[in-house]
């Protein structure tokens, strides 16, 4: 327990440090007589007197000299007049203006800690007092591995696991032995999966390198192993390096014959799953269009607008939260898509209302109609929000990524929005064919008249539909907040994708633009990498070109004897 | 629509109405007074999709110009701008361009962002021998005689970015990948750095080159491929991405697991004006490469950054006090003074006479000295390569030592050229 405590202590003493920062410390600590020594030495004007001694205060591993020397590479380190002709190393803090004077704050080379004048506060002086200690190029080469060697050592017990993992792959990259301590030390505590296994990478990496011929030959047997994508070069060096024994080049062989066949399979887990990304963000577009379009049949040119009206009411939000709850910061989003579809929907049913339901019928009319809507709506947010994007910051709970195995980590945001697409998806079916509500939309697509005259109320259930459209299609603004930008033109990029999954899929068919937004999602990330961003977005338009020309009615064609077919 | 009257909406759209006209339609006039006044140029977008960028460079210049004014003006007399809009359209550049120069008959013009801007105006300048200040780092191979290039050439700014991140200090990454938006600048400015790494002896299989659309958003595909090419942490990507697609490109390689640790992203097109509105957690440890930061810890740079905020406080810019100073408007702004330093030694604003005055010209400019070369039309500055913090800032880690001289023509793509119009006229071939 005790050990416990102690070591959590050491954290927290070792982040205050590297945060530079000490509220009140108790005592200033002293350093031993040979630190001391070095640390006047670093202030010498002979640049090879200052490098040995850099040097030799990296070498003591006293994590109180990191501050020096991180200070040393930015150049903020002076050296100051004691009453008594004796001198001092010290580190500047920020410089503030008085007057014409420039004061600085002071700390001691020890562990940075403030000095403190009479009366206990904390000691201005005025920087032309001070004597400026330069670090020539070649010494702030040597600082570099220094300060690594210790960011190193306490990036690895840092709380957050993402940094872990990555100084253990720079350890592990930059393969010098001494490290290897530190790693194993960190191995014994470690209790993150992914954390430990980038230790072990990063060990089995340094060995590999450095050791005797069994070491090495277990070293490559265990990358192996690991499915290590970031031995791959060594290994490769080391299977044709006439030099290496035979023992460890067959190792290196056989560990690169196992890392290759999992990248292969980590390359298509990634594919398909950037598919499935692209189509459930095709799908949560295109979703209030397909209503709108395939089953009141009115070309909603503003569909893209009403997408970036969901996308600043999660702005809007945001705000509110930062300003009101900024305590409950990270829920804002959460709160933001019922917001957004409402937003958006209320805005869906006064265009309903307002305008279209006059115009019913007259496709043309309404294509010009919603598209001078949609000026309207873009301008208005400029001139509201401003012409620059805004920000939006994505809540901590859908930033990174969760890795499923080695080599591959889904990001978070993405599925989520592939969750969100799903329950639209399901949401919808269920509301249009196992509710009522749903029985009468069908009925009025597909013969008006005759619903009507079953005492259906027509007009209310245009409105009301045509106000879900718009609600999904602010849903969907919100959700693509977290992945793209937030601008007054947001709706332009969007709506032609739109468009081409509805049309695809076929007018008034749920299922084809689905089917739809797999397709041409799934197809686009199978053609991207081999052919680039540009090219693949041009032969996704060929395809649907050809595909319309072969099925001009889409996937799934529309049957039966529709009232106005 | 209950609570907003016809009254309402009327004012509404009027004053919207007003505020364009006054922001896009007509020139605005700074009114002189007494001892006459000079007319100067401001040819930047201030409507359209470059409006984002530029319409900051036009406010420096009228800031420069103001407080020139309130020192007296050049030559006694007080700097008269007509500011006129060019839209983001690159024929109404080469238009507005004639107006100012045919009717307006300004000394000098400053203006363009784009280098598809700044080629639609050459002609015009050339032929009327009109004097320009371009004040954007650009893709270099051109020298022209009407124009004075005070942004960076491709060796002050892409060259000494890829040097470090080759160096020791900045980590000896040994895998490049260029990563670009598709038009003239990153492919130009990948063709140099390509043949840069290759005279540096990175074996082309260690090169990647890839370009995206403008406005692009999906970035899984790429960032996927980044991550195979960067396994073995050896790898950084230089980035000529331009514009809003920079936000999901970082989002998503952070998202995927990359980190600026083990793979460093260094940016030519990422500066303090377009961190504006972002969400810049997924940035910060990545890298860029400026000839100037807001961040610069100099006497004058603090005054600078004070004075604009204060400016655009005074003026009710949108964002007022918020507001950041960057690159391309440091640029703007010294390119003011080094045309009033000029005007000055010349005692003349005829433009042969400005032009050769401009030779050799130094301005303690807020990054600290710069001086206009003795021939090439261009400008020693100094280059920082900085670190993207939390707060949309740069801090500097490396800094060239001195000023770099300007390569119009770079050496490991164009090495016969070289631009000089003392000896020479203009583009000239190097003799063996």
């Amino acid at each position: 327990m005790v050990r416990v405590i102690v070591r959590r202590l050491r954290g927290v003493v070792v982040l205050a440090l590297l945060s530079g920062w000490f509220a009140a410390p108790a005592a200033a600590a002293v350093p031993p007589p040979e630190v001391a020594r070095h640390i006047a030495d670093v202030a010498s004007a002979d640049g090879a007197v200052q490098e040995g001694a850099a040097v030799a205060l990296g070498k003591t591993g006293d994590r109180k000299i990191l501050p020096l020397l991180e200070a040393l590479r930015e150049g903020s380190v002076y050296v100051r007049g004691l009453p008594g002709g004796k001198k001092e190393t010290v580190i500047v803090g920020d410089k503030v203006s008085k007057g014409d004077k420039t004061l600085v704050p002071v700390f001691s080379a020890y562990g940075r800690e403030p000095l403190t004048g009479p009366g206990g506060k904390p000691l201005l002086v005025e920087l032309s007092s001070l004597q400026e200690v330069s670090a020539g190029r070649s010494l702030r080469l040597a600082l570099r591995p220094l300060i690594d060697a210790f960011s190193g050592q306490s990036d690895l017990i840092n709380p957050d696991p993402a940094v872990r993992r990555a100084a253990a792959t720079k350890m592990g990259n930059a393969g010098d032995p001494s490290a290897l301590p530190t790693l194993t030390d960190a191995l014994a505590k470690e209790q993150d999966r992914w954390v430990r296994h980038a230790v072990e990478e990063a060990m089995a990496l340094i060995r590999l390198r450095e050791g005797t011929e069994a070491e090495r030959v277990l070293a490559a047997r265990r990358l192996g192993e690991l499915r290590s994508v970031n031995a791959l070069e060594r290994l490769q060096e080391l299977s044709v390096d006439a030099q290496a024994p035979a023992v460890i080049q067959q190792a290196a062989r056989d560990a690169l014959k196992r890392i290759e066949r999992w990248g292969l399979l980590t390359q298509a887990i990634e594919i398909g799953f950037q598919g499935l990304s692209l189509s459930s963000i095709l799908l949560l577009m295109a979703l209030g269009l397909a209503i709108v379009f395939g089953l009141m049949g009115v070309i909603n040119m503003a569909h893209g607008e009403l997408m970036a009206l969901g996308a600043y009411a999660t702005f809007v939000t945001q705000n509110w939260f930062t300003a009101h709850a900024p305590a409950s910061f990270d829920y804002y989003f959460l709160v933001a898509l019922p917001v957004s579809f409402l937003v958006a929907g209320a805005a869906g049913f006064l265009l309903e209302r307002g305008v279209i339901r006059f115009l019913y019928g007259r496709p043309l009319e309404t294509l010009l109609l919603t598209w001078g809507v949609s000026l309207v709506i873009q301008q208005g947010l400029r001139v509201w929000f401003g012409a620059a994007n805004v920000d939006v910051t994505a809540p901590k709970w859908l930033s990174g990524g969760i890795p499923v195995m080695v080599g591959v980590q889904l990001p978070y945001n993405r599925l989520f929005i592939i969750g969100l697409a799903a329950v639209c998806v399901t949401g919808m079916y269920l509301l249009l064919f196992r509710t009522d509500a749903g029985l009468r939309i069908r009925a009025v697509t597909q013969n008006r008249g005759m619903a009507a005259c079953l005492g259906v109320r027509a007009r209310r259930v245009d409105a009301l539909t045509f106000a879900m459209g718009a609600g999904l299609a602010g849903l969907a603004g919100c959700a693509l907040t977290q992945i793209g930008n937030v601008g007054p033109e947001l709706g332009q990029n969007y709506i032609v994708d739109s468009f081409m999954v509805v049309v695809t899929g076929g007018v008034g068919k749920l299922l084809g633009s689905i089917l739809a937004a797999v397709g041409i999602g799934g197809l686009n990330k199978i053609i991207e990498p081999s052919m680039g961003a540009v090219f693949g977005k041009v032969l996704i338009l060929v395809f649907v070109i050809l595909f319309i020309q072969r099925r001009p009615s889409g996937l799934f064609a529309a049957k039966g004897r529709y009232a106005d077919s | 629509m209950e609570g907003f009257s016809r009254r309402d909406f009327l004012k509404t759209t009027a004053a919207v109405g007003v505020g364009a006209a006054a922001g896009l339609g007509f020139p605005a006039i700074l009114k002189a007074q007494g001892g006459g006044s000079v007319k100067v140029g401001v040819l930047h977008s201030l409507s359209g999709t470059m409006a984002i960028s530029e319409v900051s460079l036009r406010d420096v210049c009228m800031m420069a110009f103001e407080e020139i004014n309130a020192k007296g003006g050049v030559l006694g007399k007080k700097i008269e701008a007509t500011v006129v809009d060019p839209a983001s359209n690159w024929d109404l550049f080469a238009e507005k361009a004639k107006q100012l120069l045919l009717q307006d008959k300004v000394a000098v013009t400053f203006g363009c962002w784009t280098s598809v801007s700044r080629k639609s105006v050459l002609p015009v300048f050339e032929n009327n021998n009109g004097l320009l200040f371009y004040p954007v780092q650009y893709e270099g191979e051109e020298c022209s005689k009407n124009v004075f290039y005070t942004g960076a050439t491709p060796n002050q700014q892409l060259i000494p970015a890829a040097e470090y991140l080759m160096s020791k200090e900045g980590g000896g990454y040994k895998k490049f990948y260029l990563l670009g938006t598709d038009y003239v600048f990153p492919r130009t400015a990948n063709k140099i750095l390509r043949a840069f790494l290759l005279a540096k002896g990175v074996p082309a299989d260690n090169i990647a080159e890839e370009y995206t659309p403008f406005n692009h958003q999906d970035y899984q595909t790429i960032v996927g491929k980044i991550k195979r090419f960067a396994t073995g942490g050896q790898a950084a990507v230089l980035s000529t991405i331009n514009g809003d697609s920079n936000v999901p490109f970082y989002k998503e390689f952070a998202n995927q697991g990359l980190r600026s640790e083990n793979a460093p992203i260094m940016a030519f097109s990422v500066a303090e004006d377009e961190l504006r509105g972002m969400d810049t957690s997924a940035l910060v440890g990545h890298l860029a490469a400026w000839n100037y930061y807001q961040s610069v810890d100099t006497p004058q740079n603090k005054k600078f950054v004070q004075a604009f905020k204060a400016y655009a406080e005074k003026t009710k810019l949108p964002g007022g006090s918020k507001r950041v100073t960057d690159d391309p408007m440091e640029a703007a702004y010294f390119g003011v003074y080094i045309w009033k330093q000029a005007v000055e030694k010349a005692k003349s604003f005829a433009v042969d006479a400005v032009r050769k005055a401009v030779y050799g010209q130094e301005f303690l400019a807020p990054g600290g000295k710069i001086k206009m070369d003795e021939a090439n039309h261009h400008t020693y500055k100094p280059v920082l390569i900085g670190e993207i913090l939390k707060d949309g800032q740069f801090k500097v880690v490396s800094r060239s030592k001195g000023l770099v001289k300007a390569e119009p023509w770079s050496k490991y793509t164009s090495p016969d050229k070289g631009c000089d119009w003392v000896k020479e006229k203009g583009t000239y071939q190097k003799k063996a």
